[in-house]
């Protein structure tokens, strides 16, 4: 299966999750949408070296994934291929921060592999909150969120335009692309004469597309105003929902729950 | 190119995200009020346009490499500026949301690198300058090509001030520039390349479109606001990457300060209050002597930030402790998620 193909399958599953019936898909879309910032803003403001209490911000994706009813598999399998790009910037610190940190027995763990694991766990943490918010929010509630949320209308518009004909033109572009191994030696690559021309064609279909479009919403009575239904009204549980988070999330930012923890297990130090 | 929240400080995140909202909103601004209709669905359709144009990889013939299109100079070529920021925002937030190609937090600097350098800097500057009203071939090319090249240039730099400003990554400056700058001048030249492409194929079949898009965006409309924001970043890029080839000798002052009374920097009077704000500086600085701190102040800093934190002394008791709580707090997570688990599926 080529990329194309494997991104339009991600699109949708992504699309499916979001259309459940769940405890978390009936909440605001607003108080899913800021709970999510606030989250992602506790989370990169942890300190470098910080990893032991990082982990109790894991509670929110686990937990919204259950009570969301998400598939594990896709969501991590997303998680795991934007994985290596961050590695690859963060794999610097233990070469360059060799001070030493913690000394578990004879082994001497420098500040750099610190900094890395913490970079890790803010990284697992961050991409799974974004799919999380996805899955159960859809694109449409993100619209409505940002909309609610005094985001420019033609933004918001331009956005769920997009995501609309993204499907129309992905599945074009995977027939060129097919229909052009099939004919090409050994379904090599696309030579960079051919490149223009085809993406040309492909951008010249695509205003004529937009032209029909334009005019089918003419045809209907576009006069000139996009209009969104479905304003929600925020109740009291979205309220809770988004409070309730958020006082965790600053709770768990000023204190150092696993350590405490720890503390009263062991028996102290 | 896309920057990840995990690489972020909230301070970065936060001021960029400013700076993108406030040109996402003078942008819309223009869009509604041009009254072309037209516009919007064109905006949505070139969006997912160079959203699947991004997915092919070319082979660049004789590297055995590959590339692929990051589109931005296309959009503002077809659409005008402020569309095309709006458009190549939109396409970033569908990446970032569904496929996790950037985090949330950090979608602010990614619109700005990825969308603000080439639609408000590299188009009208570079690309309209060259182009002008009559576009021949030649022009296209060299237009095309310059203005994509400089614009993944400023765009990649944008990333390395970024991540360094952000402090959770240790590369150096200097390593992290060389390392961004050569890889994103090849990428802007092949981008460069197809977008001539591109646009040349347009402008051979259908030229009214280039003619139509060159006289709806003439450089007068494009205002003030993000000229003066170019500006600021032209500054900063100037003193950040004209310094290195500053003087080390001293400065006017020093010179004759030296001669004058034998010392070169004036020593600082032993009160409190100095030293209180001698401390401080010395903590908010990012450029200590005009300079980014070297790889020994990361070691330093480190210390520095270990000794605030990790109080009274690096405990290793302590430390365990935590790992200890944080397995039992991985543990309570999970009990606490089966047994909803088993609750919701008993309903």
């Amino acid at each position: 299966m080529s990329k194309m193909e494997s991104y339009w399958l991600d699109l949708r599953q992504l699309d499916e999750m979001a259309i459940h019936k769940s405890v978390i898909h009936h909440i605001h879309p607003c108080a899913k949408l800021l709970t999510t910032v606030i989250f992602l803003t506790v989370v990169a403001s942890f300190s470098k070296y910080e990893v032991s209490g990082l982990f109790p911000m894991f509670f929110y994706p686990m937990l919204l994934m259950i009570l969301g009813e998400l598939p594990l598999g896709p969501i991590m399998h997303r998680v795991l291929l934007a994985l290596p790009f961050v590695m690859f910037i963060g794999i610097f610190n233990p070469l360059l921060d060799q001070i030493p940190f913690l000394q578990i027995g004879p082994l001497l763990i420098s500040g750099g592999w610190i900094s890395l694991f913490s970079i890790f766990l803010r990284f697992l943490l961050a991409v799974t909150a974004a799919l999380i918010l996805v899955a159960t929010t859809g694109i449409d509630g993100i619209g409505m969120a940002l909309l609610q949320l005094k985001v420019p209308r033609v933004f918001v518009v331009q956005l769920l335009f997009m995501y609309r004909y993204l499907y129309v033109l992905l599945e074009e572009l995977i027939r060129t692309i097919r229909a052009h191994s099939l004919r090409s030696f050994q379904g090599e690559g696309i030579k960079i004469g051919v490149w223009g021309s085809l993406l040309g064609q492909l951008l010249l279909r695509t205003i004529d597309r937009a032209q029909r479009i334009y005019g089918a919403m003419l045809c209907r009575g576009f006069d000139g105003e996009i209009r969104l239904i479905g304003r929600k009204k925020l109740v009291g549980i979205d309220i809770v929902y988004f409070l309730g988070w958020s006082i965790f999330f600053i709770v768990v930012r000023l204190v150092n729950i696993p350590q405490w923890l720890g503390t009263l297990l062991i028996g102290g130090y | 190119m896309h920057m990840a929240d995990a690489l972020i400080s909230p301070m970065v995140g936060g001021a960029m995200w400013l700076a993108t909202a406030g040109l996402a909103a003078y942008s819309a601004q223009k869009v509604a009020k041009e009254l072309d209709e037209n516009k919007v669905p064109l905006m949505g359709v070139l969006g997912a346009f160079i959203f699947s144009a991004q997915m092919i990889n070319f082979a660049i013939p004789g590297t055995g490499s590959s590339g692929h299109l990051g589109g931005a100079m296309i959009l503002a070529i077809l659409l005008g500026p402020h569309a095309a920021f709006l458009t190549i925002a939109s396409v970033l937030t569908i990446q970032a949301l569904f496929f996790a190609d950037g985090g949330l937090l950090a979608l602010g600097c990614n619109i700005f690198n990825l969308g603000f350098f080439p639609c408000f800097i590299a188009y009208p500057l570079i690309y309209k300058q060259i182009v002008g009203a009559r576009p021949t071939q030649k022009r296209l090319f060299l237009g095309a090509s310059l203005a994509s090249i400089i614009g993944l240039q400023l765009g990649a730099f944008g990333v390395v001030l970024e991540t360094i400003f952000s402090g959770i990554s240790d590369l150096p400056f200097t390593t992290f520039a060389l390392l961004m700058q050569p890889i994103h001048l090849a990428i802007g030249i092949v981008e460069g390349l197809v977008t001539t492409a591109v646009i040349c194929f347009v402008w051979r079949e259908r030229p009214e479109i280039l003619q139509k898009a060159a006289m709806s965006a003439p450089l007068g409309t494009l205002g003030i606001k993000p000229v003066l924001v170019g500006l600021l970043f032209v500054t900063v890029l100037t003193g950040g990457a004209l310094s290195w080839f500053a003087s080390s000798n001293p400065d006017g002052l020093e010179w004759s300060l030296a001669k004058a009374t034998g010392v070169e920097e004036r020593q600082e009077p032993e009160a409190d209050i100095y030293r209180i704000l001698a401390g401080f500086q010395k903590n908010i600085t990012f450029f200590p002597d005009y300079n980014f701190k070297e790889p020994e102040d990361i070691a330093v800093n480190a210390q520095q930030v270990r000794a605030q934190e990790v109080w009274p002394a690096v405990n290793s008791g302590k430390t365990i402790a935590g790992l200890v709580g944080a397995i039992m707090t991985l543990l309570l997570a999970g009990l606490i998620g089966k047994s909803l688990q088993l609750a919701i599926k008993r309903n």
